[in-house]
């Protein structure tokens, strides 16, 4: 018989059922800090406001192709508001409640899905990563980042996540394995929303959870329903604290659905049944946290029509903000490229603004 | 002031900047206690520490990852792909980001990262340790792509790609890495980027060159030389942004131009150069330009890596093909 020297289990952790319930009384703080758990769905119920706000802005042509992040508001919402202003965030291109957490502007997201880079010249952390489209990259980033805050002797975590088509790259296993060898602050989240465009999670790999890809790595792996909000923010805030105390890395798999099409330039009715979809909306993050707060006697009807009503307001002073937002002149397209500007590039750019008279 | 190689040049100007920023680190595959395995970091991790001169997990991407992250953090990474022919994972980082920090971000982040490789052919290597693509960095906007021809100019010029605010390339020619020997004085003076070096005096020809082939190039300069001929003779240096205006400035004076580069000739930084002399020293020559570039093949294995590589003889051959046009 062989000997066994490696082993591994995969905890998963669910506080709050689909139908709004505490599935045990062995639940976090956070369960019952009704202030707390308003203020984390007002936050998830705003984003999903803006988000369903872009997608008709990008219909009638006044913002460019948009990724909705319909259904992932959870997770979202307990990544960003479990992070402290000095940490830094890497974001990819849905996670704008994670962003709207740390201070980036509605207004400032519009304008770079509008396609005007000033949109990352944000007003949140100005430390922070801006959008990174090319997948599974910027999970490196916030690992060189989470090396620098190391060597520099900073308690500050980097967080970043990664989708289930993007688990599949070698940047995110890199990242694992850099924060393993360098011992990094850095928490790793699998957002597993199923779906990478057309292309389903069982196509990904056959390994029973992407979390256990951390184990490979060597570092504490758990998965969470990402739908519930009390689970992802409890992960995210003890993950958070072991990576600030010099403790390491963590990588945590959160479970949702993509509600929506991959981007708005995608047609999702191609490749997945409506079936699939209504039983997503079943389990959905928002729905969910309301029924239990209102259950609890901690939320009613009357705040709820507030909140919808604030939000929107809010949500479309964004809008007006972004609308008023002028044209770059030509010239920016090269006052940035380095700090020091070659000769060469000062010609191209005499010429550029010289045509554009 | 010590004689020092090349490559002996680029420790001593790691090991300056290092002494006198704390947020330079270097980083790469066994960098660190083996000192690079053409030595270029020998010593380093025994003066600076581990901390500061970091062996990695072998994952070209991950390097080039981690550095933008740093970089865009703070820090001045600079990092080691231990031969060019290993470079191509960290492609997508340098395209994706690297470059593109600065103008994404419209300032608010940036990438002052250096990434160093040894390259081009000569050293008798195994397969993808020989060849030169220093083209397709040059193609990337937002990138500065170096490569140094000398001891002195391989330290003048890391100090200035370290301290610089935005990513180098830095490309050292690994045929030369302890061909000659120079005088180098360690006192932390760089040496400017984005210019060419006029490395000799000519009124006949114009030869431009860069890395290893500045050696062939001025030996062949020297034989012209014999036979009455001046020839003015440029290092390029910085391939990417090009100072065409020191090279148009020549070729105004001489009227005749050839290009030396080991790299392919297709899409190769000569076909640049002879563009922009097309487009503004046009009526300046009296004669085609040359390129002496190389054939676009596979580079060869070792037993006829010679015959790609360009002798003094094949640059005259073109020097002759460009002085027999009246």
């Amino acid at each position: 018989m062989p000997a066994t020297i490696a082993s591994f289990k995969i905890d998963y952790y669910q506080f709050l059922s689909p139908d709004g319930r505490l599935i045990s009384n062995d639940v976090p703080p956070l369960a019952t800090d009704w202030e707390k758990l308003r203020s984390l769905y007002r936050l998830m119920v705003t984003t999903r406001i803006f988000d369903k706000k872009a997608v008709a802005l990008q219909r009638t042509g006044k913002i460019g192709t948009y990724a909705s992040s319909l259904g992932h508001e959870a997770a979202h919402i307990a990544m960003g508001s479990a992070m402290h202003p000095q940490d830094c965030y890497a974001p990819t291109y849905r996670e704008h409640g994670v962003q709207f957490c740390r201070g980036v502007t509605m207004s400032e997201a519009l304008t770079y899905w509008g396609g005007d880079e000033r949109g990352c010249d944000f007003s949140g952390p100005r430390h922070d990563f801006s959008w990174s489209i090319a997948i599974a990259t910027q999970c490196l980033h916030a690992a060189g980042a989470a090396l620098a805050f190391k060597l520099r002797g900073e308690k500050r975590v980097a967080v970043t996540q990664v989708g289930d088509g993007g688990s599949s790259k070698g940047d995110f296993l890199e990242a694992i394995n850099a924060a393993s060898a360098f011992h990094l602050p850095l928490v790793l989240v699998i957002i597993n929303n199923q779906w990478a465009i057309s292309v389903p999670r069982s196509k990904q790999n056959s390994a029973t959870t992407l979390a256990q890809k951390g184990i490979a790595g060597g570092l504490p792996s758990i998965q969470v329903d990402g739908n519930d909000i009390i689970a992802c923010r409890w992960a995210m805030d003890t993950a958070i604290k072991q990576a600030r105390e010099g403790n390491g890395p963590t990588v945590i798999e959160m479970i949702t659905y993509r509600m929506s099409d991959h981007t708005t330039a995608d047609d999702a009715s191609r490749y997945r049944s409506d079936a699939e979809v209504e039983s997503a909306w079943q389990i959905e993050p928002v729905k969910r946290i309301r029924k239990y707060l209102k259950d609890q006697g901690a939320w009613n009807d009357k705040q709820e029509l507030q909140l919808l009503k604030q939000a929107s307001e809010e949500v479309q002073a964004a809008v007006e903000e972004y609308l008023a937002v002028g044209d770059q002149g030509i010239g920016s397209m090269f006052d940035h490229m380095f700090e020091n500007m070659p000769r060469e590039l000062e010609e191209q750019r005499a010429r550029a603004l010289e045509e554009m008279n | 002031m010590a004689r020092v190689s090349m490559v002996d040049a680029i420790s001593l100007a790691l090991a300056h900047e290092m002494e006198i920023d704390d947020s330079v680190i270097v980083m790469g595959e066994d960098v660190g206690i083996n000192g690079g395995v053409f030595r270029a970091t020998s010593g380093l991790m025994e003066r600076f520490g581990d901390q500061r001169v970091i062996d990695t997990p072998l994952a070209e991407s991950m390097i080039a990852g981690l550095a933008v992250g740093m970089s865009a953090q703070g820090m001045r990474p600079v990092i080691e792909a231990q031969f060019m022919g290993f470079i191509y994972p960290m492609v997508e980082q340098l395209t994706c980001h690297a470059s593109r920090m600065r103008h994404r971000t419209r300032g608010r982040l940036s990438c002052p990262m250096v990434l160093r490789a040894p390259f081009g052919g000569g050293i008798h290597a195994p397969e993808h340790h020989s060849e030169s693509t220093e083209t397709i960095f040059a193609h990337i906007p937002g990138l500065r792509v170096v490569i140094p021809s000398s001891p002195a100019r391989a330290y003048g010029l890391l100090l200035a790609a370290i301290r610089e605010p935005d990513p180098v390339i830095f490309l050292e020619p690994k045929r030369i890495y302890r061909l000659n020997t120079e005088e180098v004085e360690d006192n932390g003076e760089d040496l400017p980027l984005d210019v060419c070096f006029v490395l000799r005096d000519g009124t006949d020809i114009t030869l431009v060159t860069w890395g290893s082939m500045v050696k062939e190039t001025l030996e062949a300069a020297g034989k012209l030389d014999e036979r009455g001929i001046s020839a003015e003779v440029i290092d390029v240096a910085t391939v990417s942004p090009l100072d065409m205006e020191t090279i148009i400035k020549s070729v105004e004076k001489t009227g005749r131009c050839v290009i030396v580069h080991e790299a392919a000739r297709m899409c190769g930084i000569g076909a640049e150069i002879a563009a922009g002399l097309a487009d503004t020293a046009l009526y300046s020559l009296h004669a085609p330009v040359k390129r002496v570039a190389g054939f676009d093949t596979i580079m060869p294995l070792h037993k006829m890596e010679m015959k790609y590589m360009h002798s003094v003889k094949r640059i005259l051959n073109a020097v002759d093909e460009t002085l027999a046009v009246s």
